[in-house]
């Protein structure tokens, strides 16, 4: 199986680790891993913006980047589901159909195709998930608050498999941290308030450790973090299931 | 202003954002209780969305079906293609009765035609009976959230309110005080006036009547008491049976406020002995929404207002950061259909968390339409040239990796090693109340190369 | 052309394909839950209370125990308290200084604690809500599970053109989302079940 290793623009540029986490987790499972070195970006802050024609290059170069892999595996949901879901804005070959149908978001290429269950890992901390709205509401990897019907979250389930780990449950299961694209600097008022008050919900209830699934939600609760000087550790969960977190 | 200043100058006061924020909260806490009780939920919604879908699909014919039981019924039947038009029929009604107080109960699509300012200036008295609307029609504001009118307000605001209106005592703020003020003042007035308008939250086509929703009793006190009863209603508002009212009856107060049903359901069919009813159909561009393929299914709303209670910028900046009567997702939909240019900035007042979506009673898709509006606005509305300019340049620089991957080296070196008043300034908005990422020496790419290939 | 004519010619134009109209289910309930127990637990949640009585006899001893003071009565039922004749106004204003009126309610609806309440059974329109307490008596039998069993109860053409499901006493939380209890209409409501 052969598995392209999608690395979004933030995670390259800011956050590396995350990455490489990613690579080692695919490795250890048995995946045989290619990194297209010609790779930026998905191409969502344009589109969010309401500029989705300018995400069209960048849309295309993905698909050229992406197309001989039999899966491509990214650590962000976002990004992922802005493939799944907006590359119709480019026409339809096969080979765009082909990634936007092999596209996976790490937590449910783990799940769903590689049928993991067991997690060789240790991380004993309180932590608390902090499930991004793409994941949660655009994938559906977990129940959203608002639907009534049988709780389950994906993410939730793989990091159960880890050692040790405790979550804390939070007043807010799935308020949106106010991230947003564009709208963390177009509307930077409500939006830090968004990340104060998701920021404040995991300590009141005893977070060691927040984590998730998107960058750019952790980006945004770190900053808020760094700001206050709270002692709360921010990390991907693909550090935790590699056993690479760094600790609290 | 545009939405962004307008939350801005709402968060400044922190104390009463987090005031705002929970009490919102609140409901939908309430509504989320409410609604798990009903263990067909989401069959509700997926049949209350898929009536709506046909209400559309037939509209014609069902507004022609309705019409013709309405008159069998005795009820007169006008027709307003929009506002002025609304407006006008109303002022005319009134003045061939003479009537000079009118009473009305809540009516979004009254607020949206402005018709008590039109009224006013004609020399009719208007006197809003909902408690919250007549609070904010009192302070000369407009309502900040469809359902719950005068939430941006605290009890000392409204017992100022009332003081000065009303003659309540000064600094009193108990809301059972107030509401006991409230409702002596406004008896009076249900009891002195020569017509009463209400709004529609359903109308029936199969039977030509429609039901009006309220908890206070408002619109029956003021509709049963006064010889003339107007009804207006935005011409979405129709329903093919009346066996459909379970559906929406069941989907409407629990999704709203967490009620099981609101206190009042009243079905209006005939006028009461001698009185007249009449009903107004109103357009006001409707018939266009309808027409955009994308966004029609923004007619299906049934004003629950749960859109606003879980929107978390909504609840963080307050129902008059928004530019229409209709404020917050479903407003920010609706609104630039309406006026493209004047409500730019709306759709763009959202994360597109998708919480609207889910918390929608007739699965409009709410955030989805936001994004959609969006890619118009950036063509033909009002948007910034250099955020146009700006994403140009991303689109470019993202679709050629040379670029990109020197830009990002570019921000890596400079980041760790410029002051911080060049990176936090008030041109960084981002760096307001937040640190900016700490920039690793390498990239990823640069790691797997040296470590890998 | 008549707005009438312009607007229907644009929705014409306009309106989508064809979407079919659901089947609605009766969403019967499966547990053998009590429908008044139902009832009961939803009225109260809306701030009403239920009195169940063994028979009409009671109602009479009940109605002076619970409200001895109120003076203005209104009936359309055969009450002993009642004292004021609503055959003889015409007019619905001279209600206004009501303290209690029992009428008969129709039927309950278990989920929800409303009652359906026709116009031909209250004399006027505006008597359960210009009145300042109310007092409904329900026939236990007639209690629906649903909202779906109440509309295939009801039948609107004999309501004398206007009908309203009630829940409780009338109330409102407009000003800072507290809950207080009689706003425009009554500040109290009591079921009777028979």
């Amino acid at each position: 199986m052969k598995v392209g290793l999608f690395v979004p623009c933030y995670i390259d540029q800011f956050y590396p680790q995350i990455a490489v986490a990613t690579l080692q987790l695919l490795e250890k499972h048995g995946c045989e891993v290619g990194f297209p070195l010609n790779q930026s970006c998905c191409g969502q802050p344009m589109a969010n913006s309401g500029c989705e024609s300018d995400s069209k290059a960048t849309a295309k170069l993905f698909v050229e980047n992406f197309k001989e892999f039999d899966y491509i595996v990214g650590a962000a949901p976002s990004c992922v589901g802005f493939v799944q879901e907006h590359y119709d804005i480019i026409p339809q070959t096969e080979e765009v159909k082909h990634v936007r149908e092999k596209i996976y978001d790490i937590t449910e290429f783990l799940l769903d195709i590689l049928k993991i269950e067991k997690i060789d890992a240790k991380f004993p901390y309180k932590v608390g998930l902090h499930q991004s709205c793409h994941a949660q509401r655009g994938m559906r990897m977990a129940q959203s608050s608002e639907i009534n019907g049988p709780a389950f979250s994906k993410q939730r389930q793989i990091l159960e498999m880890v050692e040790g780990l405790q979550f804390i449950e939070l007043d807010r299961t799935d308020e949106c941290c106010g991230f947003g694209g564009t709208f963390c600097v177009s509307e930077d008022a409500v939006s830090a308030k968004m990340g104060k008050d998701r920021v404040a919900d995991h300590e009141r209830n005893g977070a060691e450790v927040i984590t998730g699934g998107d960058v750019s939600c952790l980006m945004h609760l770190e900053g808020v973090i760094r700001r206050q000087n709270k002692n709360i550790k921010m990390v991907h969960l693909v550090e935790i299931l590699n056993n690479t977190s760094p600790t609290p | 202003m545009n939405h962004a200043q307008a939350a801005t100058q709402f968060i400044k006061d922190e104390a009463r954002t987090d005031w705002h924020d929970k009490a919102l909260w609140f409901v939908r806490y309430k509504r989320d209780i409410q609604t798990k009780k009903v263990p067909e939920w989401e069959q509700l919604r997926e049949l209350a969305s898929q009536i709506k879908a046909n209400v559309l699909s037939e509209l014609d014919s069902y507004l022609i079906q309705f019409e013709e039981n309405a008159l069998k019924n005795g009820v007169h039947v006008h027709w307003a293609k929009d506002a002025h038009e609304h407006n006008d029929i109303i002022l005319n009604i009134l003045k061939a009765k003479g009537v000079r107080k009118m009473v009305k109960s809540k009516s979004m699509l009254t607020e949206e035609c402005h018709l008590n300012p039109y009224l006013i200036q004609n020399g009719i008295d208007v006197i809003d009976t909902d408690l919250g609307e007549r609070i904010i029609q009192l302070r000369d504001e407009t309502p900040s959230h469809i359902v719950l009118p005068a939430i941006h307000l605290k009890k000392e605001d409204v017992g100022e309110t009332f003081y000065k209106y009303l003659g309540s005592e000064k600094g009193a703020s108990d809301p059972k005080y107030l509401t006991e003020v409230a409702r002596g003042h406004l008896r009076e007035q249900f009891l002195t006036a020569d017509a009463a308008l209400t709004g529609v939250n359903f109308a029936v086509a199969e039977t030509g009547g429609f039901v009006v929703c309220t908890n206070e009793g408002n619109a029956d006190l003021g509709a049963h008491l006064a010889p003339i009863h107007i009804a207006s209603m935005g011409m979405e508002k129709l329903i093919p049976r009346q066996s459909d009212l379970g559906v929406f009856l069941r989907l409407l107060a629990r999704n709203a406020t967490g009620q099981p049903i609101t206190t009042y359901s009243s079905h209006f069919l005939k006028p009461n002995n001698g009185q007249e009813m009449h009903i107004v159909i109103v357009d006001n561009g409707r018939s266009e929404q309808l027409g955009r393929e994308d966004f029609r299914k923004s007619l299906y709303c049934i004003r629950c207002g749960a859109c606003m209670n879980t929107c978390p910028v909504y609840r963080r900046s307050g129902g008059h950061s928004y530019s229409y009567t209709v404020p917050g997702p479903i407003g920010s939909i609706l609104s630039p259909g309406i006026d493209l240019k004047k409500h730019s900035s709306m759709p763009f007042a959202s994360t597109l968390c998708g919480s609207c979506t889910d918390v929608c009673p007739v699965k409009i898709d709410i955030h989805h339409q936001l994004y959609k509006w969006r890619q118009i606005i950036a063509k033909e509305g009002d948007f910034p040239l250099s955020k146009k300019i700006m994403m140009k340049v991303m689109g470019f620089m993202l679709s050629h990796p040379k670029f990109y991957r020197f830009a990002g080296k570019m921000a890596r070196t400079a980041l760790p090693i410029m002051p911080r008043f060049m990176l936090y300034n008030n041109l960084n908005a981002w760096g307001k109340e937040r640190e900016i990422p700490q920039a690793p020496k390498q990239s990823f790419r640069e790691w797997y190369l040296k470590n890998r290939e | 052309m008549s707005s009438k004519s312009y607007i229907l010619e644009r929705v014409k134009q306009n309106k989508p394909m064809l979407s079919v109209l659901p089947v609605v289910p009766m969403f019967e309930r499966k547990d053998d839950v009590s429908l008044i127990s139902l009832f009961k637990e939803n009225l109260e949640f809306v701030g009403g209370r239920l009195i169940e009585l063994n028979s009409k006899e009671e109602l009479n001893g009940q109605i002076s125990e619970i409200y001895p003071d109120l003076k203005i009565i209104a009936s359309t039922l055969n009450v002993e308290a009642a004292n004021l004749d609503l055959n003889s106004i015409i007019d619905p204003h001279a209600l206004k200084g009501i303290d209690l009126t029992i009428i008969q309610g129709d039927f309950g609806v278990a989920e929800n604690g409303a009652i359906w309440i026709p116009a031909n059974t209250i004399s006027h329109r505006v008597l359960p809500f210009i009145t300042q307490h109310l007092v409904i008596i329900l026939d236990k039998t007639q209690l629906v599970c649903n909202m779906h069993q109440a509309y295939q109860k009801l039948d609107i053409h004999k309501a004398d053109g206007f009908g309203v499901f009630l829940s409780g006493p009338s109330k409102t939380a407009d000003i800072e989302q507290s809950l207080v209890i009689g706003a425009h209409g009554s500040r109290s409501l009591v079921v009777f079940l028979v």
